[in-house]
């Protein structure tokens, strides 16, 4: 055994029995982690990479257990240790850091109690010593002004702030070894680096070892030293990041590396992923000239500009009262103006709270702007609120929202959902015909006509904005608003419903408007770019001249912080169809 | 913390009127004062002459401000029934009620929260169930049932405590208390469990569900990860997060205590507020309905003020403004 | 970030998959909530079937003579077989009384859960959707009418109604009196939580969906909303239920309920609570049992609907 080495797992095994027979999440799996070296697992949802974790710290939840392999820290088997000897580990020897800072700390305790009392219990130091170190911890993991801060309480912290009290905590106790389970998924991206960063350098600086577990390549990528892949609870590939990301071997591993949208090059598709299931069936594209979704009047082809907002802005009152005096409100969209072409595909990017959701949603029409106009075809829409006029424009702009859990209604059939629009708005002469449109449409976006009959919850979430998809094709729209569509998907489902929208864009001649915080998504997918900044548009440009050459110093910064990505191998088209 | 309590405050003052218009209300549509006062052989002439000087003719806006006013300085005019002062019939009455109830409420408390910890921290464990099911039935049984048996069993089977009365008092200035003697002791017993057992079990479910909903939760998870011991886990951070809402709760119930002493002083014929209340309701005897509900009205009021200070003492986020930004994409 | 890879599953029949489901599994292996559903369903079928199966029609004044006053049991000393349970102080049989005043309790506690529910429902639906100033007001009055127990405004209610009508009430028009305060008293907890239950679906996603197709608010919230919302609503309605009896039980108990000419149990309680100390018990303990066991079930069978619901509390 290699006297470096921190932590060793061999073939673990970890089960989870239930009414319907047994469900295993970790199989076979094999893992070491030396002292001072970062070691990634990364994987999709419901690869079992979280499960790994808990099960090194002892924290299955039950049913779950182990039930084969060993888990050896510093040499010693840790896996088959009783409760009492298993809880003195955790903190002093291994720590653990979770996805949510602001459910991760007791809101009740102040931040100097809750690492007063870990470092109590482990160090054997009394509350005065504890609390100095307390100090010093927070000043270490970059907090400004930490003999103030460390008698706040945790809601008084901002979310990236709130990690690092979290970071302190996890380290109070002076561990070998950290599992960070996805700790900066929750984050933004500006934030989102600055962590990574504090972790690696906290790595070096106590020779820690730590397992970041992850979804996301482009951490994987930045900051980890050897690298697993996990799929469907087996280790399918592991090695050096460099190689592994670069030359990857296993298929599924270079599948997902295909399917990561990439920064520096804008490709026409996304490589279709097949080896990873639920990928959709066949489908054959659309003919619009004879289809029912081509049914549409001379009134509604349009060329130019389609649609203009001007001037526009969004007021939201934080704080009623009787005095407009003390009135206090939020401006999430500050004056904003841009124009949108026929058939063009226009991308909204920035962080969040930028407003751009807020734009995407006075558009669609949810919110009625506080100042500003909208302009679609020509007619001012904001003017005319609840008219007739607007409904017969409204349902020409529909929209495809970002939680796939949410945007559903759970109760209602899928074919009552895709049908409701087209019968509301007397698109079709009768329910028969809604019904053979409606397993048109589910063929056309790739779920075929048996998915009707179900309801969402029988559904995985990328099949699920299928389903959304579907029902915002249901009006016949021109422009489509897409807030995020993607974002809530993993990986390699991202790239499939990335595909069909670009399909489905030049099939019907659809002009869309496309959010998203991702910039590489947004380099793929779109024809201009508008970037957005606490409410104001900073700047607009084509999507080449955006990423080569961006003007605003907020652009600038964004592109600085993407994702270096040349670590990886090019994308190629692997499975069946390319 | 200032702007808190006014607002409190306004609401408060705020209910209180919307609860003497109640009570008004009352005074002037159901029943005529005057038939209630007089006698049936008095002459209408008579009566016209009462009307005027009750000032039953003015506007109804000033009958109104006549009674707030009246009101605020406890004066609710003359009983129908007894043909006495209202006020004085409360004051002998109201130290009964109160006594009860808070005996009640302490029983409720201390007998309720460390049930329902236990419960919510060793589900699965016999005790446990047993608690569970106790609490089930009780919250089953109605006050009024629970007291009919409570006297059934000590008062005519056992005939160890009496089944009804105060017992013996002791007037301490305006108030009597039956606590400094052995038979006003005895005979608290009874309408104290009675009272306070429907009460307990509501407690301890909330209690229990309570701890079970933070127990699930993430800083508890990550309590553990840091290797806190259970004692600490439990005690002090999950116990201190439970009983913030569990305060409200609490408080809205302790008031409405007082209100289910009425039929505990029904049962065990006990001299309070609550008698009184239903024996004014039963004979339409509407002084004495409108003087209970307002008095009952601003006990409930001090009550829910009390609690939201507590409230806000208790739990940082009120008191103290969050910090903005820095949240996920998505 | 939630992708969970599924395994395709046989398309079955309703019925199957119903049997199948983790619902069904945790009633039948949670023999308590067995019996509890037993014992209700034999109660509801006595409380509809009263009228056929009661041994004697205690409303028929021809068939009560007051020469069978105060028996005993049938299996004690002094008791007649035609009356099985004893009689009261007018000589109705108590098992017959039990029965109609069962139906009594049942028909006041299910149409008061009804109304409240109606009003409860309609006003948190309202006043969740629309805000602004008309969800202030509202949930002003439900806020205000919260802090006051419910048996209190009941009684409130019932002598308000009693002394305008000066105590020349129908039977009738009593029940009425008493659902209607019941219903009053215990709505604005529906209205709570279907309020905050509609606030977070107002938020989701589906829902602005919807309107971004244009739909009228209206046909948003009677559709789309509401089905989402009314679980919770059940939930409520099986605790009111119970409450509900209580209520009404103690209502009579105290006098202001049911005229006794149509006793319910709490009436029956009230008139063997004066022969207690006389040994004559039987009159009390009957419908005291009859009570105490119907509730018990309804909570019971609340209580699992509760945990069914909330899979978080498993």
């Amino acid at each position: 055994m290699d006297a470096n080495e921190l932590l060793r797992i061999d073939k673990l095994r970890v089960e989870f029995p239930s009414r319907r027979g047994t469900f295993v999440a970790v199989d076979a799996l094999d893992l070491d982690v030396a002292r001072g070296e970062i070691h990634g697992l990364v994987g999709e949802s419901g690869a079992g990479k979280s499960t790994v974790g808990n099960a090194i710290m002892g924290l299955l939840e039950p049913p779950g257990r182990i039930t084969g392999g060993e888990i050896r820290l510093n040499g010693k088997r840790i896996d088959a240790m009783d409760a009492a000897a298993m809880r003195m580990l955790r903190g002093r020897k291994v720590g653990m850091i979770f996805q949510d800072p602001l459910t991760s700390l007791n809101p009740l305790l102040t931040v100097e109690q809750q690492l007063v009392e870990t470092m109590m219990l482990h160090l054997q130091v009394d509350h005065a010593a504890a609390s100095r170190q307390a100090v010093e911890l927070l000043d270490q993991v970059g907090i400004p002004r930490p003999g103030e801060r460390v008698k706040q309480y945790p809601h008084q912290f901002s979310g990236g702030m709130r990690q690092r009290v979290v970071i302190a905590l996890a380290l109070c106790s002076n561990p070998d070894l950290i599992i960070a389970d996805e700790p900066t998924t929750a984050l933004d991206v500006s934030i989102q680096s600055q962590i990574l960063d504090l972790i690696k350098s906290l790595c070096r600086e106590r020779s820690l070892g730590v397992i970041l577990i992850t979804h996301d390549i482009g951490v994987i990528a930045e900051t980890t030293d050897r690298v697993a892949v996990m799929y469907r609870a087996r280790v399918v590939e592991r090695g050096a990041t460099a190689k592994v990301l670069h030359a990857p071997e296993h298929e599924y591993t270079r599948a997902l590396i295909s399917a990561v949208p990439r920064p520096d090059v804008r490709l026409h598709r996304f490589p279709v992923v097949s080896y990873i299931e639920d990928g959709g069936e066949a489908r054959g594209p659309i003919d619009i000239s004879g289809h029912w979704l081509g049914r549409f009047d001379a009134s509604e082809r349009h060329r130019g500009e389609l649609a203009r907002i001007e001037g526009v802005s969004m007021n939201f009152t934080l704080r009623r009262s009787m005095f407009p005096s003390r009135r206090t409100f939020f401006t999430a969209v500050d004056d904003v103006s841009f124009q949108v072409g026929a058939g063009e595909v226009f991308g909204l990017v920035g962080e969040s709270g930028s407003g751009k959701s807020t734009v995407a949603r006075i558009i669609a029409g949810i919110h009625h702007p506080s100042a500003g106009r909208l302009l679609y075809a020509g007619t001012d829409l904001t003017a005319q609120r609840l008219a007739g006029a607007r409904r017969s424009h409204q349902r020409h702009i529909q929209m495809i929202f970002q939680d796939p859990f949410s945007s559903l209604n759970p109760r209602m059939r899928v074919r009552n959902i895709i049908a409701e629009p087209m019968l509301f708005h007397r698109l079709v002469a009768s329910r028969a015909e809604a019904s053979e449109v409606v397993d048109d449409l589910l063929e056309h976006v790739g779920l075929g006509r048996e998915a009707g009959v179900k309801f969402p919850h029988e559904f995985s979430g990328g099949q699920r904005q299928r389903i959304s998809i579907a029902r915002a094709l249901a009006t016949r729209p021109r422009l489509l608003i897409c807030d995020e569509p993607t974002s809530a998907l993993d990986v390699s489902i991202q790239a499939q419903i990335l595909n069909l929208l670009k399909d489905l864009q030049q099939e019907l001649e659809l002009t869309m408007l496309f959010i998203s915080h991702d910039l590489p998504v947004i380099r793929q997918m779109c024809d201009r770019v508008g970037v957005m900044q606490n409410g104001k548009l900073l700047e607009v440009a084509p999507t080449e001249q955006l990423f080569e050459q961006p003007q605003h110093a907020h652009t600038r910064e964004l592109m600085r912080l993407m994702p270096r990505l040349h670590a990886l191998a090019p994308p190629q088209a692997v499975g069946a169809s390319a | 913390m200032l702007m808190f309590v006014l607002r409190r405050l306004a609401h408060a003052v705020a209910v209180m009127l919307v609860v003497a218009l109640v009570a008004f209300t009352l005074f002037q549509y159901v029943g005529d004062p005057v038939v209630g006062l007089v006698g049936q052989d008095t002459g209408e002439k008579e009566r016209e002459e009462l009307r005027e000087e009750l000032g039953l003719n003015d506007p109804v806006v000033l009958q109104f401000a006549r009674f707030v006013y009246r009101a605020a300085q406890a004066d609710f005019g003359i009983s129908y029934r007894q043909k006495r002062p209202v006020t004085e019939l409360f004051v002998k009455r109201i130290p009964a009620t109160l006594e009860l109830s808070l005996m009640s409420a302490l029983f409720a408390l201390f007998v309720g929260i460390p049930l329902g910890v236990h419960s919510g921290l060793h589900r699965r464990s016999w005790t446990a169930k047993l608690a569970q099911s106790t609490a089930l039935v009780g919250i089953s049984l109605p006050p009024f049932l629970v007291g009919i048996l409570l006297i059934y069993l000590f008062a005519v089977v056992l005939g160890v405590l009496p089944s009804s009365g105060r017992g013996d008092t002791v007037q301490i200035g305006p108030w009597s208390t039956g606590l400094l003697t052995l038979s006003g002791l005895k005979s608290l017993i009874l309408p104290t469990i009675t009272l306070g057992l429907f009460q307990m079990t509501l407690i301890m479910r909330l209690v229990r569900a309570e701890m079970l909903e933070v127990l699930r939760s993430d800083y508890i998870k990550f309590a553990r990860a840091r290797g806190l011991p259970d004692r600490a886990v439990h005690y002090r951070h999950a116990l201190k997060n439970s009983l913030v809402p569990v305060i409200t709760i609490t408080g809205l119930q302790l008031g409405s205590i007082i209100a289910f002493a009425i039929i505990t002083e029904t049962v065990f014929q006990w001299p309070g507020m609550g008698f009184l209340f239903i024996q004014a309701v039963a004979a339409v005897d509407i002084p004495v309905m409108a003087a209970y509900l307002v008095l009952v009205a601003l006990l409930f009021v001090l009550i829910n003020m009390v609690v939201d200070v507590l409230y806000y003492v208790i739990d940082p986020r009120l008191r103290v403004q969050a910090a903005p930004g820095g949240r996920a994409h998505g | 970030m939630a992708e969970a890879s599924r395994q395709p599953a046989p398309p079955r029949g309703w019925f199957a998959r119903a049997l199948d489901s983790d619902v069904f599994h945790s009633f039948y292996t949670s023999p308590v909530t067995v019996i509890a559903a037993l014992v209700t369903l034999a109660f509801f079928f006595v409380a509809i079937f009263a009228h056929w199966i009661a041994p004697h029609d205690t409303f028929d004044l021809a068939t009560i003579s007051i020469m069978d006053s105060e028996l005993p049991p049938a299996w004690l000393d002094g008791g007649d077989p035609r009356f099985f349970l004893g009689t009261d102080d007018q000589g109705r049989d108590l098992l017959s009384a039990i029965m109609y005043g069962m139906r009594l309790s049942l028909l006041v506690g299910f149409a008061s859960v009804l109304f409240a529910a109606l009003i409860g429902v309609s006003v948190g639906l309202v006043s969740g959707y629309l805000g602004g100033t008309l969800d202030d007001v509202l949930m002003r009055i439900a806020d205000v009418q919260l802090s006051f127990p419910a048996i209190l405004i009941a009684l409130l209610v019932d002598g308000i109604t009693k002394g305008l009508f000066l105590g020349q009430a129908s039977e009738v028009l009593s029940i009425f009196v008493v659902v209607v305060s019941i219903a009053i008293s215990t709505w604005p907890q529906y209205a709570r939580t279907v309020r905050a239950s509609t606030m977070v679906e107002k938020s989701k996603e589906y829902v602005q969906a919807v309107q971004v197709i244009g739909l009228p608010p209206w046909l948003i919230v009677l559709r789309h909303v509401l089905p989402n919302v009314l679980g919770p609503v059940l939930v409520i309605a099986t605790i009111n239920l119970a409450i509900a009896i209580i209520i009404e039980a103690t209502l009579s108990f105290l006098g202001v309920g049911i005229p006794p000419t149509q006793p319910s149990m709490g009436t029956l309680i009230r008139i063997g609570n004066n022969f207690l100390f006389s040994g004559i018990w039987w009159i009390t303990f009957f419908p005291a049992l009859a009570l105490a066991v119907l509730v018990l079930a309804v909570n019971m069978l609340g209580d699992w609907i509760r945990d069914v619901l909330n899979p978080k509390l498993r």
